[in-house]
């Protein structure tokens, strides 16, 4: 899918998430005293209220926790269908993305197949969508 | 089980549901508001209160056109209290709201008002410009930049979970629409008459999978009001008061996507636990079915069956029919009678519980039901009763 995508706004938190792939890397935040992820990211642990978080690259690959085929074209730019899919990130615990699913026909996904992620440059913003694995 | 410090709704009135109306959205919130006040017996100098959600949104005006402190400006209102906000555990958020005010006395007759004009808007783009944003930011910059546009997307995400952890069929989340459209077509002011059939549904065009054109609600212009009156109050009100016997609301992680699973599943529980009442006891279900599957959701949640047993609980549909065990959406649910965000399912228990449902009307004099909105990271349930 190439359709256009709607851009996040960067800021302090978002910014290591959206451009992280410029270097190949997804990156997420996580507390540097308890080493909880936290996603979305925010400058404060939701476990331990420590401010001592950074981002921090995780493996990249993840788990298919569910998925849906788009088929709608909530606007006319939209080229359908496609697969959005909620990815459990390996190596994350509690951390899932919302993505689509690309490089394969939109009937070849499962729940619980496994995926890698790939990124989409757009601008300044490297969107990370996933792969199936093998 | 009433004590002096309940919370009652108290009259309730519906403008005409339509779409691309050309009546003033003000217009139609008026409307909704006179049939209120006079099921109720009150004049607008009763009303003290006011409570909307999510209150006027300058950027969205088709989503809610009408705020507060217009209602209350142009009604002439002389408010001791009043509230709206999209912050909140969703649409009858603000009746539990209005209600928390009145057991407080912050308030003796609260005006809780949804008005929706997202069809008229589509059609008056100049009028009413669409959400447009160049950037996205917030909640939305976790989904939006998929092309995970719409609610459908989040839901069916669930409701595709559901089938594989469970078992959920097609076949089973058709009976939510077939029932809301059989029940809309005894429903006079319904935004959709005619009934639809399993061949219809199974052959109906894809939105989002699972999730087909008749599992989702469509855009409505419309206005419906209750009014929430304290007990000390009571007196002044001509019509049978329906108490509000006990309410819950959720939100854990503001998220569709972190969270494990819809905040109903924690609301349904909590729910019972502020109550005497057991699911037993409920005569009528009104379930917030933006997208048919929340009807799965809050059947589970509310333990009217097992967690995983929504889809079986309403195979065939018998069970609930008009006349069946446990009816459900009887005016049609926002899939037939219109997208009225929350506030229908709240305005129906009180139809069904005062025996004013007409050809709807379900049997046996029933006292309590509930109603319930949300969906996703947001949950309240109402439980209703008439003493």
């Amino acid at each position: 899918m190439s359709a256009p995508r709607p851009q996040p706004r960067l800021d302090a938190d978002n910014r290591a998430f959206w451009t992280g792939g410029a270097v190949g890397e997804l990156r997420l935040m996580r507390c540097r005293d308890c080493a909880t992820f936290i996603h979305p990211p925010r400058p404060v642990c939701r476990k331990c209220f420590s401010e001592n978080v950074a981002p921090e690259a995780v493996t990249g690959t993840g788990v298919i926790d569910t998925f849906t085929v788009n088929h709608q074209k909530w606007h006319p730019a939209l080229q359908v269908p496609y697969v959005i899919a909620r990815v459990a990130i390996d190596g994350a615990p509690g951390v899932f993305l919302t993505t689509n699913i690309v490089g394969c026909n939109v009937d070849e996904v499962e729940i619980g197949d496994p995926v890698r992620v790939t990124f989409e440059q757009q601008g300044e913003i490297y969107y990370p969508l996933f792969e199936k694995i093998g | 089980m009433m004590t002096a410090n309940d919370a009652y709704i108290t009259g309730v009135g519906q403008s005409q549901i339509g779409v691309k109306l050309t009546r003033h959205p003000l217009l139609l919130t008026l409307d909704a508001v006179k049939e209120a006040l006079a099921e109720a017996g009150l004049t607008i100098g009763q009303i003290d209160g006011v409570s909307t959600y999510p209150g006027r949104m300058q950027g969205y005006l088709g989503f809610s056109p009408v705020g507060v402190d217009e209602l209350i400006d142009a009604l002439g209102i002389r408010a001791t209290w009043y509230a709206g906000g999209g912050e909140i555990t969703s649409q009858l958020g603000a009746v539990v709201a209005a209600a928390a005010a009145v057991r407080a006395g912050l308030a003796r007759h609260v005006i809780c008002f949804r008005t929706v004009y997202e069809a008229a808007a589509m059609a008056r783009p100049d009028e009413f410009p669409p959400l447009r944003r160049d950037k996205v930011d917030g909640s939305s910059q976790w989904t939006a930049p998929f092309n995970a546009l719409s609610a459908a997307n989040w839901t069916a995400q669930y409701a595709m979970r559901h089938m594989k952890r469970y078992g959920l069929t097609r076949e089973q989340l058709a009976q939510v629409a077939i029932t809301d459209r059989a029940h809309a077509a005894l429903n006079p002011r319904a935004l959709t008459r005619e009934p639809i059939t399993m061949d219809e549904y199974m052959s109906a065009r894809m939105i989002s999978t699972p999730l087909c054109l008749y599992d989702c609600d469509r855009f409505t212009d419309a206005s419906t009001v209750l009014i929430v009156s304290a007990a000390s109050a009571i007196d002044e009100v001509s019509c049978t008061p329906i108490r509000i016997a006990a309410m819950a609301g959720t939100v854990a992680r503001h998220s569709w996507d972190q969270a494990e699973w819809m905040a109903s599943y924690q609301t349904g529980p909590d729910l019972w636990k502020r109550t005497d009442y057991k699911p037993s006891d409920v005569d009528t279900v009104q379930f917030y079915d933006g997208f048919s599957f929340y009807v799965i959701t809050w059947l589970e949640a509310l333990g009217f069956c097992d967690v995983g047993e929504g889809g079986r609980f309403i195979e065939g549909g018998k069970r609930i029919a008009l006349d069946g065990e446990l009816p459900l959406n009887t005016f049609g649910g926002q899939i037939g009678a219109g997208r009225l965000h929350g506030f229908g399912f709240a305005h129906e228990s009180v139809v069904q519980l005062r025996g004013k449902g007409g050809a709807r009307q379900i049997p046996d004099d029933p006292r309590v039901a509930v109603c319930t909105s949300g969906g996703g990271p947001l949950a309240t349930a109402l439980l209703l009763a008439r003493d």
